[in-house]
């Protein structure tokens, strides 16, 4: 597999498990006591936590505050706004 | 504050250029029911906001909105990138060209430029989440319209999701909303007894 597309793919990863913390997220603010979703939530937040740490290893930056390899490589294209820098949805059992 | 996430919250990947599909969907970047207008509504209106739980649903959702004007901005982009001046002129962007090239501006479909003529803030918190209750399901109609004008399937998933979003955003806001009422029913004002002259 190019590293390319191995880097894309990790994206998608962390893309799809942000999702699912932001969706938690907004339905926490208005359940803050429904604990299944509380616990959902920091399994999400843990795992994308991990995910990110392995991206940002590899590949540089994916949020300001990370620290960066030499020379500093949050400059460093594609930005997200471009065709390259997506993944191509994986659409299981589709 | 806010921090920059390298990473779109859904993945844009358009491979067919189509100016007048860019043209239709420019107006949910700078449009009336907009996501610029959806994130300037919230953010805005948090700051009059009462509850814990509407407070943080308004600077949530309104940040969520900014990252849904990046997955606009980033199919308008990637809608014009490589049409030929030729194709532009027969999408009727030729107009849009002469003002703005490829570039990307907060304007709508009938290319009337953003204003915060869109938005309100009364600082009524039962006034402003039914205000943006209706936004939602005004957003909501208009990515249907543009499912409705699209064909291309990388075109059309980025839309399904964003309407999705509408939809989970007006739950929200109906809870917060239920929250406040609530809240402003409650007997939570000091009780000061009445001057004898006054009984």
């Amino acid at each position: 597999m190019s590293e390319d597309k191995k880097k894309l793919e990790l994206l998608e990863q962390i893309m799809a498990i942000d999702f699912m913390v932001i969706e938690l997220n907004l339905y926490l603010n208005t359940h803050p006591m429904d604990k299944d979703a509380l616990a959902k939530h920091n399994s999400f937040a843990m795992q994308s936590k991990m995910l990110r740490e392995s991206y940002e290893r590899l590949y540089g930056p994916i949020a300001q505050g990370s620290t960066s390899a030499y020379p500093w490589q949050w400059i460093k294209e594609p930005w997200p706004w471009e065709y390259e820098a997506n993944p191509r949805l994986s659409r299981e059992g589709k | 504050m806010w921090t920059y996430e390298k990473k779109l919250q859904f993945p844009v990947k358009i491979k067919n250029p189509n100016p007048r599909m860019a043209k239709l969907i420019i107006t949910q970047y700078g449009g009336p029911d907009g996501e610029l207008a959806a994130s300037l509504r919230y953010l805005s209106q948090r700051f009059s906001m009462v509850t814990p739980q509407a407070i943080a649903t308004l600077n949530d959702i309104g940040t969520e909105e900014l990252a849904h004007l990046e997955i606009i901005g980033a199919m308008v982009s990637q809608l014009v990138k490589g049409a030929s001046l030729e194709e532009l002129k027969r999408d009727g962007l030729d107009a849009y060209y002469v003002d703005h090239d490829r570039g990307v501006y907060p304007q709508s479909a009938a290319g009337n430029p953003f204003t915060a003529e869109y938005i309100a803030v009364k600082g009524n918190p039962v006034v402003d989440l039914t205000e943006d209750l209706a936004a939602e399901q005004k957003a909501r109609a208009t990515y249907e319209w543009l499912i409705n004008m699209a064909d291309d399937p990388d075109v059309i998933e980025p839309l399904k999701f964003l309407r999705e979003r509408e939809v989970v955003h007006y739950q929200r806001f109906g809870e917060a909303l239920r929250i406040v009422q609530d809240y402003l029913q409650d007997p939570h004002l000091f009780v000061i007894p009445k001057p004898d002259f006054m009984k």
